[in-house]
């Protein structure tokens, strides 16, 4: 492809790398990356998937921006409050790189929508806030055979990994194969978080990303990051692919998509005033 | 055989706030049962009520999953680190 005089000087903080160069960047802005959520994780991933010249960015999310929001969730501002959280990451999106293309879905996911909402793009980030979707995000990632990179975080804690079963590597079921059923994990009204964290693990999930697109270096495929922003400790375990895996295992039983009951959340309730 | 157990956020209310604890045992059940006796509780959070370890849940001996060792009969030696590393799932 040819780059416009402009695109050189954009990114060649990339081009003089000699593991991107020009055919690197080519590859991401023909790139199509699809993140869910456009909240904590989805905030910092999404602004720097769009620097790097990601051509194509979907995003779903059916919330609005909230005030208590912006402590951590960088893509919205003061002025986004009230409006729908995906075209406010839109605008953002879109100020930082014109050359980006932004498709933004405005509200949930569901057994009925999920694949073919993450059918065209090649890779796909995981910014939820809840079992039930990273669930469903996982199968319908697996059926449609796409590569996910997922991030979650609680209080001072955060996990990322990737999941890409379609290569030999686990998926997210074989990490963990049940959510956990209501009650027993903490409630969201215990759901504090340190907003920084948010974007050590969104950023972290952009790199894989970006690695994912291009090729390079050894992603997380296969192993779970732990972080623990208390102790700075970054740990790596290892994710076998479980031979019994209901998804994508041998014997697998799960053949389509199901849906997990959600628990209320007063907290996540944010108004739209469209 | 001291053992040095990680304890993941939530389950520090049971181990008075520490995020590491010391505990016994030549495997996995052994240092589980140590463990509920220094902290009561502890167990019922991790295991299912028949001793399965609830599926939301992983421990690690040091970096690999118990699940695909030995699980609950993985025998620890001296100065192992097992860490138990539940699912979470904010992206708020």
């Amino acid at each position: 492809m040819d780059f416009t005089d402009e695109q050189i000087e954009r990114y060649s903080r990339h081009i003089i790398l000699p593991e991107i160069g020009g055919r690197g960047q080519a590859k991401l802005l023909k790139s199509k990356v699809f993140v869910l959520g456009a909240g904590g994780l989805g905030s910092p991933a999404l602004l720097y998937l769009a620097a790097a010249g990601v051509g194509a960015i979907g995003v779903a999310d059916g919330d609005c921006v909230d005030i208590s929001n912006l402590q951590r969730q960088i893509i919205h501002n003061n002025e986004s409050i009230g409006k729908p959280k995906v075209f406010s990451a839109k605008e953002s999106i879109e100020k930082i790189n014109p050359d980006v293309k932004v498709m933004a879905l405005h509200g949930r996911l569901t057994v009925e929508n999920i694949r073919e909402v993450i059918r065209d793009y090649d890779v796909a980030l995981d910014g939820s806030d809840n079992f039930p979707t990273r669930f469903l995000m996982n199968d319908a990632a697996f059926f449609e055979q796409k590569t996910l990179v997922s991030g979650s975080m609680f209080r001072f804690d955060g996990q990322v990994s990737v999941f890409k079963p379609h290569k030999g590597y686990p998926c997210y079921r074989c990490l963990y194969p049940e959510p956990p059923p209501n009650g027993l994990v903490p409630s969201c009204q215990e759901a504090g978080v340190l907003g920084a964290l948010a974007g050590v693990i969104g950023v972290l999930q952009a790199v894989e990303a970006i690695k994912e697109i291009l090729g390079i270096g050894d992603t997380l495929a296969g192993n779970l990051l732990v972080f623990d922003a208390l102790k700075m400790s970054f740990r790596k375990v290892k994710v076998g692919k479980d031979p019994e895996c209901a998804l994508c295992g041998p014997s697998a039983s799960i053949k389509e998509l199901k849906a997990y009951e959600e628990e209320a959340c007063e907290l996540r309730a944010s108004k739209c005033e469209m | 055989m001291p053992v040095k157990v990680r304890i993941p956020t939530p389950l520090r209310k049971i181990t008075n706030g520490s995020d590491e604890v010391a505990a016994e045992g030549r495997n996995v059940a052994e240092l589980l049962s140590d463990l509920e006796a220094k902290f009561p509780g502890l167990k019922e959070r991790i295991c299912e009520p028949d001793g399965k370890l609830r599926r939301f849940v992983n421990l690690y001996l040091n970096d690999e999953d118990i699940r695909f060792k030995k699980n609950m009969e993985t025998e620890l030696k001296d100065n192992d680190e097992v860490s138990i590393i539940p699912a979470i799932a904010g992206g708020f």
